[in-house]
This record gives C-alpha cells, sequence and structure tokens, in this order.
C-alpha cells in the first residue's frame, strides 16, 4: 500500500505493506537512521519522534497510520545550517548523554516536555521521562539539560563551579 | 508481525461492517496494546480495522451530572481536560498515571476497556465511579461489562462509542505502580454518590471488581478507619512471582484506606 506523510518537513510516498512499523519505514526505506530502536516493546523510547507535533514512539505505530501526518525525526530538530536545537545544545552543555543510543528519543521527548510544560519542576521532568530509559549516564545529565530549558533557575549543574 | 489487511474505518457503521465481514478483524484504536500483541505474533488477526481516527468517537462533555466521553479519547485528553479535572479529578489523575507520556498520545478509553487488562487502570475506575459503557448496539453497566482475563460483555461485532461517568460527591485513584512496566499492581477508585459508596478494584484480581465489604463499611463512615479492619480475602486475586494474592490483597486495602484519605 502508499502512504503519503510529511517528514522533516519534506513531502514522503512510499510503499509499504499494512505491517510496516513507523520507525522501519523511517530508518529502513528512508534511511533516516537517527531514531533508534532499543526494546521494540514500547519500553524504552529510543525511537521517540514527533507526530504532528506530539512524541510517540515510532515502534509501536504503523506507517499506515501515519497517512496524511507529519512526522519529525532527530534529523528534522537542528537548523538547515547545523545549528542545533536548543535542547541539543542543552544535551550536550550539560554531559545529557554517554553512549547516544537513548540520545534521540530523549531529545524528542525533551522537546515535547518543554512544550507542554515549561516552568517544571525537577520531579515533573524525571516523571515525564517515565517511557525514555537511559542504561548509562544514571539520568543526572539528561535532567539537567531538559531542565536548563523548561526551568533554567531549577538547574544544579556543578561541572562549570 | 505476520501480515494482515488494513482498513481505515470512516465511522462506526463501516467499522462494524468490516468486522461482520472479515474472517478474523479486529478493531485498532490506538494500538498501544495490539500492535505489541502483534509483534510477539499471541495474536494474528486477518484484518485490521483502524476506528482510531473517527471524529465522533472523540472529544468529551459535560451533561447534566454526567461526563461523557468518546470511546477514541486519549489517556492525554482525558488527562488534561478542564470539564474532567473539575468535575472527576480522581478520573483525570488516573489516565495521567498510565503508561509514558508516549503511550498516553495513542492510547484511547475506550481501547483500555475492551482489552480488559487486568492490570490496567480504566477497568478499576469504569467500576469504582459506576461507568455506563455505550455501544454501538446497548448500553452495559461497567459491573456487567468486565468478564473475565482479557474478558468483556462485548459481542464479535460490537463496538464502544462512549463512556459516561456520573459525577460523584468525591473520589480519588490511588494506584501501586509496578516498578517497571507501570501497570497497576493494585488499583483501587473509591467514590461516593448520595446513595452510598463504590470501591472499583483493578490489578488485583483476574479483571476488575468491587470491593463490597469496603462499600458497605465506607457507606456507613466515610473515612480510612472505617476499612481499617476490613480485609478482602486473597481467594481467587492474581498471584505471580513478584507479587502474591495475599499481598494483592493486603495492598488494595491499602490503597482503598488512601483513596478515602485523598477523596
Amino acid at each position: 500500500m502508499e502512504v503519503k506523510l510529511t517528514v522533516n518537513g519534506k513531502p514522503v510516498t512510499a510503499t509499504v505493506e499494512p505491517r510496516t512499523l513507523l520507525v522501519e519505514l523511517i530508518r529502513e526505506q528512508l534511511r533516516l537512521t537517527g531514531t533508534h530502536v532499543g526494546c521494540d516493546t514500547t519500553q524504552c523510547g529510543c525511537c521517540v519522534i514527533h507526530l504532528n507535533g506530539e512524541a510517540v514512539k515510532s515502534c509501536t505505530i504503523l506507517a499506515a497510520q501515519c497517512n496524511g501526518k507529519d512526522v519529525l525525526t532527530i534529523e528534522g530538530l537542528a537548523q538547515p545550517d547545523g545549528t542545533l536545537h536548543p535542547m541539543q545544545a542543552a544535551f550536550r552543555e550539560h554531559h545529557g548523554l554517554q553512549c547516544g543510543f537513548c540520545t534521540p528519543g530523549m531529545v524528542m521527548m525533551g522537546v515535547d516536555i518543554a512544550r507542554r510544560l515549561p516552568g517544571a519542576d525537577e520531579k515533573t521532568v524525571r516523571q515525564e521521562l517515565e517511557g525514555n530509559i537511559c542504561r548509562c549516564t544514571g539520568y543526572q545529565g539528561i535532567v539537567q539539560a531538559i531542565l536548563s530549558v523548561v526551568n533554567p533557575a531549577a538547574v544544579k549543574d556543578h561541572h562549570h563551579a | 508481525m505476520r501480515n494482515f489487511e488494513y482498513h481505515v474505518a470512516s465511522d462506526v457503521n463501516a467499522a462494524a461492517a468490516l468486522l461482520k465481514a472479515k474472517e478474523d478483524g479486529k478493531l485498532m484504536a490506538g494500538g498501544m496494546t495490539l500492535l505489541p500483541t502483534l509483534k510477539q505474533r499471541l495474536a494474528s488477526p486477518s484484518d485490521l480495522i483502524d476506528i482510531g481516527s473517527i471524529a465522533a468517537l472523540k472529544g468529551i462533555k459535560k451533561e447534566g451530572d454526567t461526563i461523557v466521553i468518546g470511546a477514541m479519547t486519549r489517556h492525554f485528553d482525558v488527562a488534561q481536560s478542564d470539564v474532567v479535572k473539575s468535575a472527576i479529578p480522581a478520573l483525570a489523575s488516573l489516565a495521567g498515571q498510565i503508561g509514558d507520556p508516549a503511550v498516553r498520545y495513542r492510547g484511547t478509553i475506550g481501547g483500555s476497556i475492551a482489552n480488559a487488562d487486568p492490570a490496567a487502570d480504566y477497568p478499576g475506575g469504569c467500576m469504582g465511579l459506576g461507568a455506563t459503557i455505550v455501544t454501538n448496539k446497548r448500553q452495559i453497566k461497567a459491573d456487567d461489562f468486565f468478564t473475565g482475563l482479557f474478558e468483556t460483555a462485548l459481542e464479535s461485532d460490537e463496538i464502544v462509542t462512549e463512556l459516561r461517568f456520573p459525577i460523584p460527591q468525591k473520589a480519588a485513584y490511588q494506584k501501586f505502580r509496578h516498578p517497571a512496566s507501570g501497570y497497576a499492581v493494585v488499583g483501587v477508585m473509591v467514590a461516593k454518590f448520595s446513595d452510598g459508596v463504590r470501591v472499583g478494584v483493578t490489578g488485583s484480581g483476574p479483571y476488575a471488581f468491587r470491593a463490597k465489604d469496603f462499600e458497605a463499611a465506607l457507606s456507613k463512615d466515610f473515612s480510612a478507619k472505617a476499612i481499617e479492619n476490613v480485609n478482602l480475602k486473597a481467594d481467587g486475586l492474581l498471584s505471580d512471582i513478584h507479587f502474591s494474592a495475599e499481598y494483592r490483597a493486603h495492598v488494595t486495602g491499602v490503597m482503598a484506606r488512601r483513596a478515602v484519605a485523598a477523596a
């Protein structure tokens, strides 16, 4: 079957099977491999992308369900000249990553949190990251990075001290 | 995942017709349980009928002393709704505790109750709040809707269209969350109405049920103390490597007391 959608601002027409997952379309057909598959069971959040502006897990939605919709992946976040999105810059600034596997999903969820919950406190940010798993950092840098965008006054970062 | 034919239903009648016509068709709402089930090949339907985008099944409104929620309304929308937050804040709170933000953007109230996972939040909420489930054929009281483990009273070509929640005087939902999955090990919805108290329990048993002994005690005296010595029997409750039936029975009492205190 044919699906038409917008990916990172560009119109895409693709032929998929009914069972093709959105993440398979993104990674294997469009070759946008920044979106990762960690668990493939809707738990880890490495595959989070934005669908019509909302953070969803692309391993648990069919490409067919996205027909006519707008998809934003990690590749579409920075400016065309390479200037990082403020959330990406914050992750770099606050050491919000080590191996980098969970990072695309963390950044995409971070952008969603920032849109929905400006001024959120640390506890809220941690709750909102319920569906994103990181096995390296212990989350500290990730939480501080997101906080630095949503609520700079709440950042308790010592690496510049 | 084995392949299937994919259909987008434009309205409920079209979905019902497809469901009837196809050999082994399955309805899909948000897909938050169905798609993982298909991936594991625990189900291999011939046809998937997507009802998630039927606009007539979405939305929240207040009709007199009832909150009406369309079956395809997402957990995110219930959690955010000013109508729900002001009339039944316990229901908005319940919706906001399901899964994680990405799941709440996709999962729907109708999908959750039709799936009838023993550890899902909404079934206990529907029992506690005395919801009425409206389908394309009839109205079913929550008390009659949940009939077994992943089993409901729905017929094979019946589709949930909306849920109707009477507004209680006060209510609260307390959940003992599984630390890994986020599902309810035990979840208790306590709701006080002018004619008595309802206590809906999810997680503890094979399907959502009402804790009648708690209800009787709370209807006389709506206080946590009133149910301090009322114990739920462990017989028939779920038991697994993490939580025994006795443990679930105990935690049900704890959650019920916390809900009464929070209401």
